[in-house]
């Protein structure tokens, strides 16, 4: 069973790469109990598409949106 | 070749977008007299082989892309000078406190569980929420932000970030994490925080 810590680096690395079919198990059972890993795992995605917005806003209108 | 139409000969236009290019080389590369040249070069290049734009959109798409180029070759250059992996005393606070969000049996303390955001959608939209970003972004520690930045703002595949800066898969990983763990409780403290309690 993965403690919160390791579910953190696992959320991170899924940013980067495919996580494999055992590491989404072990880490969907783990979130379906743990809401703080849950709500960490909303705010990687925020901050995912925060970056995007933010270089969007460079590359494309005026920026101002 | 003074178009009022073209951009390019919009001094106001031009000054604006050079204004931005600037805080965000700033922001990517921690030194504002590297900035200003870097930003300079870019500027130049896009001028010597410009094009006709339809307007100052067009022009400011095509400058950006020309400065993430010369971001990154400078990005290239310093790797090959300096040990992004190394540790700075930042980076060994930021993992300290890291660590103590967590219990003995590293699960969340109940008074570090990260919180619900709501709909932070919305936040987006409101440019207050933006100077935060950015000084939460100034706040993590440089080689933390080059590696963060790289993946998020210039868009490299992790394994071009490891291979651009000379490190390891796992040490781009922890990096990764530091930064986006650092990054996210700036913005639970300063953003997202109920209420921002004058205490």
């Amino acid at each position: 069973m993965l403690s919160c810590k390791e579910v953190t680096h696992k959320l991170s690395e899924a940013q980067d790469r495919e996580l494999s079919l055992s590491e989404r198990l072990q880490l969907e059972v783990h979130l379906a109990m743990c809401h703080g890993c849950r709500n960490f795992r909303k705010q990687m995605t925020f901050l995912r598409m925060a970056c995007r917005r933010y270089m969007s806003g460079k590359l494309s209108s005026d920026g101002d949106s | 070749m003074s178009d009022p139409q073209q951009p390019w000969t919009n001094d106001a236009a031009i000054e604006e977008i050079r204004r931005e290019m600037i805080r965000f080389a700033q922001l990517q590369l921690r030194d504002a007299v590297l900035a200003e040249d870097v930003v300079q070069e870019a500027l130049v290049a896009a001028l010597a082989n410009a094009k006709d734009f339809a307007g100052r959109s067009a022009l400011k798409t095509w400058v950006f892309a020309i400065l993430r180029n010369k971001i990154v070759d400078h990005i290239r250059q310093q790797s090959r000078t300096t040990n992004v992996s190394a540790l700075a005393s930042e980076e060994e606070s930021l993992d300290q406190s890291f660590e103590t969000l967590f219990k003995g049996n590293d699960h969340w303390r109940s008074e570090n569980r990260p919180t619900n955001w709501g709909d932070p959608e919305e936040s987006l939209r409101q440019q207050r929420f933006w100077d935060v970003f950015d000084a939460c972004l100034n706040h993590l520690p440089e080689n933390t932000a080059r590696v963060f930045m790289m993946r998020e703002f210039l868009e490299f595949e992790t394994a071009e970030v490891c291979r651009e800066l000379r490190i390891t898969v796992s040490n781009c990983n922890v990096i990764l994490h530091r930064a986006r763990n650092g990054l996210r409780r700036c913005l639970e403290k300063s953003w997202f925080a109920p209420g921002e309690q004058p205490c």
